[in-house]
C-alpha cells in the first residue's frame, strides 16, 4: 500500500520549505536557505521516487479488489470535499496517481533539486538569494500540487499558483525594467489564456455535473445523459463539448506557448538561467500538454475535432518556433524558441494519437518526450547558464571557442544537443522515433511537416554548439565591456576557471539521463488505457528523420564551425525572409498594435472616459448635494445649550399636537 | 366660597412650569436655569399630589413618586452645581452664551 502521508509529503515539503525561508530563514539564516531547499526537495525527490518504485511495480496493478491485472489503474489515496455545492458537483482536495502524474512528479522533483543544486554555485553571493529559493519552493510545490490533482477546479488553483511563481521568478532582477516588463507580459498572457482555461472548466463541469476528473472522464466518454445533452448543446455550429475542450486546450495552449500565445515565453528568459531551466523549459511549460493528456479520453473518445486542433496548433507552432530559432543570436531565445517548438512536438502527438492499445502510441510518445525532453533541455539550459556565467553575455557573438576553456560544459551541452536532434542512441531519438511513427499512421501532411521541423531542430541546435563552443578563438579582453548579461555576478576574473563543482555536477548528472533515458521500456508503463503498450523499434523507419537531422548538423558545421561567410551569403539570398523570422514574425509588434492602439484607442479609452466622467460624474454629483445640503443646515447646531433646549421642547409640543389633536 | 378644585390647583401647576420653562430658555445664568429647571421638577410635583388627592384619594402612588422627585432633584441639582463650577474653572464665567465651543 502507498502510504498516504508519503505521498502527501511530496508537495508538502517545498511549501513547508517556502513558508520557513520566506518568513524566518531570510531574516536569520540567508547563507543556509540554499542548503535548505536542496535538502528539502532532494528528500520529495527520494519520496517520489518510492512512490513511483511502489506504483509501477505493484500497486499501480491492483485493482479496486486489491486481485494483480496488467493494466495500471488511477488511486486516489486521499481527497477531501472542500466546497460542496450540490451533492455531485463538490470541488475536492486530493490526489490522484496514475503514469502520467507518478512520471511528472519525478521529473519535477528531480529537475527541481538539480535546478536547486545548480543555483547554489550559479546564484552565490547574489544579494536576495534566499528569497530566490524560496520562490524556487513555492514553484515546486504549486507544481507538484499541479500534476497530483484529482480535480479539475483544484488544478486551476495550482495553475495559477505556477503562474504566480513564474511570474516572481522572471521578475526576480526586478530593478530591471526589461525583467519586470517580461514578468508582467508572462503573467498577462497566460492569464488572458486561463481565461478561457477557466470557462471551459465551467461549461464542462455544467454539463457533466462534476469536477471530478475520473467522474468527468467517464461521464463524457460513456454514454450517459450528460453525453447526450453536452453533445446535444451547440453553440456557432459546434458542440458544447468542443468548446468546453478547446476553451481548456486555450489555457493550455497559454501556459505550453503554443502558437498565437507564445509570445511571454521568450521574454520569460530574462529571470535567472536555473529558473528558465525549470519552469520555462522542463516542467511548468509542460503543463498544458500535462492537462490534455490528462483529459486525453475525453478528447480522443468523444471529441475528436477538439482533438484535430491540438494537432494543428502542435505542429504549426513547432514549424513556427524551428524557424524563428534559426536566426535569433539571444542564446536563451533559441533554447526558449526551441522549447516552444518542442513542446508543439508533444501536443501534436497527442492530437494524432488514439486512445487505447495500438492507437494510444501517440500518447505515449507524446509523454516519453515529455520525459526525456524535460533531461536534455534542462541540461541545455543548465548549460548555456554556465556559459553565460563565464562569459557574462546571452549574446552568440560573445562567444566562440569555448570548448577548450569549458571542457565539461562542452561535452554535456554536445550530448544535449545531440539528444535533441534526435541522433541514437541519445534519449531524443527514441521519442521522437515514437511520435513520427504515430504521425506516421495518422496524417501524413503533419509527419511530413514534423520531419522538416527535426532537420531544422538539429541545425539550429548545433548553430547555437558551433557558435558558442568553436567558431572562432575565445578572448575574454573583448567582453570586458559588455555588461548586457542577463544576470549579474561579481566581476569577472581574468584567469577564470570553469563553473564550480555544484554547477557542473548538475550538468553531468543530466547528461548522463539525456544520454541513456531513452532505453527505458516507456510505453509498459505510460499508456493511453494503462495497459502495456510494446513498442517495436523499426531501423527502416528511422533512416530519413536521422539522415536529415545529419543533414541539418551538417550544414550548421559548414557555416559555423569556423567564422566564414557562407551563413551571411545565405541570409542575404534570403533576406525578406530572414528578416521577418529575426524580428519573429511580427507577431509581438501585432499583440502591441491591437493592444495599444486598436484595444487602447477604441475600447480603453472610451471606457475610462465613461469611467471618469459618468461613473465618478454621478459619485460626484451625490457627493456636491450632499455637501451643500449640509453646508445650508450646519447653523443649527450653533453650540448654545438654550437653543437645543428650545428645539427640544418644539419638539415636544409638535409631538403634544400631533398626538392630541392630529392622532385620532 | 367653594373649596379650591383640581383645575385650580393644575392651573397653579401649569403655571409654574411655564414660567420654568420660560426662565429655562431666557436666562444666561446658569444658576438661575438650575432654579428653573427646579420650578418645572415642582410643577411635576404638583400635578402628582393633587391628582392622587382628588381622583385617587385612597391609593398612595402619587405621593410615592412625588417623594422620589424630590430625591432626584437632590441628586441633578449636585450634579449640575458640579458642572457649573467646571464651567467655571475652566471659563471664569457661568453665562451660557459664552459656553459654545462645541458647534459646526
Amino acid at each position: 500500500m502507498i502510504s498516504t502521508s508519503l505521498i502527501a509529503l511530496i508537495p508538502l515539503l517545498p511549501i513547508f520549505t517556502f513558508i520557513f525561508i520566506a518568513l524566518f530563514g531570510r531574516k536569520y539564516m540567508p547563507a543556509y536557505c540554499g542548503a535548505l531547499g536542496t535538502i528539502s526537495i532532494g528528500t520529495s525527490f527520494l519520496l517520489a521516487l518510492k512512490v513511483a518504485f511502489d506504483y509501477f511495480t505493484i500497486e499501480g496493478k491492483k485493482d479496486a479488489a486489491g486481485m494483480l491485472t496488467d493494466t495500471y489503474h488511477q488511486i486516489i489515496p486521499f481527497k477531501i470535499t472542500w466546497l460542496q455545492f450540490s451533492p455531485n458537483l463538490s470541488i475536492d482536495i486530493g490526489i490522484l496517481l496514475d503514469p502520467i502524474s507518478i512520471m511528472m512528479i519525478v521529473i519535477v522533483t528531480f529537475i527541481s533539486l538539480m535546478v536547486h543544486f545548480y543555483s547554489l554555485g550559479y546564484m552565490k553571493g547574489e544579494e536576495r538569494y534566499a528569497t530566490y529559493y524560496s520562490f524556487l519552493s513555492l514553484f515546486t510545490f504549486s507544481m507538484l500540487g499541479l500534476v497530483l490533482s484529482s480535480n479539475i477546479f483544484q488544478i486551476y488553483i495550482f495553475w495559477e499558483l505556477v503562474g504566480v511563481s513564474s511570474f516572481l521568478l522572471i521578475g526576480y532582477y526586478f530593478d530591471k525594467p526589461s525583467a519586470v516588463a517580461a514578468s508582467k507580459k508572462a503573467f498577462i498572457v497566460t492569464r488572458f489564456a486561463d481565461l478561457g482555461f477557466l470557462i471551459g472548466i465551467l461549461v464542462l463541469a455544467y454539463y457533466s455535473q462534476t469536477l471530478d476528473f475520473q467522474t468527468l472522464i467517464k461521464c463524457l466518454t460513456t454514454d450517459t445523459p450528460q453525453h447526450a445533452n453536452i453533445v446535444a448543446a451547440s453553440f456557432m455550429g459546434a458542440s458544447a463539448l468542443t468548446w468546453g475542450l478547446v476553451l481548456v486546450f486555450i489555457g493550455g495552449a497559454g501556459k505550453s506557448a503554443m502558437f498565437p500565445l507564445h509570445v511571454w515565453l521568450p521574454d520569460a528568459m530574462e529571470g535567472p538561467t536555473p529558473v528558465s531551466a525549470l519552469i520555462h523549459a522542463a516542467t511548468m511549460v509542460v503543463a498544458g500538454v500535462y492537462l490534455v493528456a490528462r483529459l486525453f479520453p475525453v478528447f480522443s473518445l468523444s471529441c475528436p475535432p477538439a482533438l484535430e486542433i491540438v494537432a494543428w496548433v502542435g505542429i504549426s507552432s513547432s514549424l513556427f518556433a524551428a524557424i524563428i530559432a534559426c536566426t535569433q543570436t539571444d542564446i536563451k531565445r533559441v533554447l526558449a524558441y526551441s522549447t516552444m517548438s518542442q513542446i508543439g512536438y508533444m501536443m501534436f502527438a497527442l492530437g494524432v494519437s488514439g486512445y487505447g492499445g495500438e492507437n494510444g502510441l501517440g500518447y505515449m510518445a507524446s509523454m516519453f518526450h515529455l520525459f526525456t525532453h524535460a533531461m536534455f533541455k534542462a541540461l541545455l539550459f543548465l548549460g548555456a547558464g554556465s556559459v553565460i556565467h563565464y562569459v557574462h553575455s546571452n549574446e552568440m557573438k560573445d562567444m566562440g571557442g569555448l570548448k577548450k576553456l569549458m571542457p565539461i560544459t562542452h561535452i554535456t551541452f554536445l550530448i544535449a544537443c545531440l539528444a535533441i536532434a534526435g541522433i541514437p542512441p541519445f534519449a531524443g531519438f527514441f521519442s521522437k522515433e515514437e511520435i513520427l511513427h504515430a504521425a506516421y499512421h495518422d496524417n501524413k501532411i503533419i509527419f511530413v511537416i514534423a520531419i522538416v521541423t527535426a532537420a531544422i531542430t538539429a541545425f539550429y541546435m548545433f548553430r547555437l554548439y558551433f557558435n558558442i563552443f568553436w567558431n572562432k578563438e575565445y578572448h575574454a579582453s573583448t567582453h570586458n565591456e559588455h555588461h548586457n548579461t542577463h544576470d549579474t555576478h561579481t566581476e569577472h576574473s581574468k584567469n577564470a576557471h570553469e563553473a564550480p563543482a555544484t554547477m557542473l555536477i548538475p550538468l553531468v548528472i543530466l547528461a548522463a539521463l539525456s544520454a541513456l533515458t531513452g532505453f527505458i521500456p516507456f510505453g509498459k508503463l505510460v499508456s493511453s488505457d494503462g495497459k502495456a503498450l510494446i513498442t517495436e523499434f523499426n531501423p527502416v523507419f528511422s533512416i530519413a528523420p536521422v539522415l536529415l537531422a545529419s543533414i541539418g548538423i551538417f550544414i550548421a558545421y559548414a557555416f559555423y564551425k569556423k567564422a566564414n561567410p557562407k551563413a551571411l551569403q545565405v541570409q542575404d539570398s534570403i533576406k525578406g525572409f530572414y528578416v521577418a523570422a529575426y524580428h519573429k514574425f511580427y507577431i509581438d509588434e501585432i499583440y502591441i498594435f491591437v493592444t495599444k492602439k486598436v484595444l487602447f484607442n477604441l475600447v480603453g479609452k472610451p471606457a475610462a472616459w465613461i469611467d471618469r466622467n459618468i461613473v465618478d460624474g454621478l459619485i460626484n454629483l451625490v457627493a456636491s448635494i450632499t455637501e451643500i445640503i449640509a453646508f445650508l443646515i450646519r447653523r443649527i447646531q450653533s453650540g448654545r445649550v438654550q437653543q437645543y433646549a428650545a428645539y427640544f421642547f418644539a419638539g415636544l409640543l409638535g409631538f403634544v399636537l400631533l398626538f392630541v389633536y392630529l392622532w385620532k | 366660597m367653594n373649596e379650591i378644585g383640581l383645575s385650580q390647583v393644575l392651573f397653579v401647576s401649569c403655571a409654574l412650569f411655564f414660567i420654568g420653562i420660560y426662565g429655562f430658555l431666557t436666562r444666561r445664568n446658569m444658576i438661575t436655569m438650575l432654579m428653573s429647571v427646579e420650578l418645572i421638577l415642582n410643577s411635576v410635583n404638583i400635578n402628582f399630589i393633587a391628582f392622587n388627592k382628588y381622583l385617587f384619594a385612597h391609593k398612595l402612588d402619587g405621593l410615592f413618586f412625588t417623594l422620589f422627585i424630590i430625591t432626584i432633584a437632590a441628586a441633578e441639582a449636585s450634579v449640575a452645581i458640579a458642572i457649573i463650577i467646571n464651567l467655571y474653572r475652566n471659563y471664569h464665567t457661568i453665562d451660557v452664551e459664552e459656553v459654545d465651543t462645541m458647534k459646526f
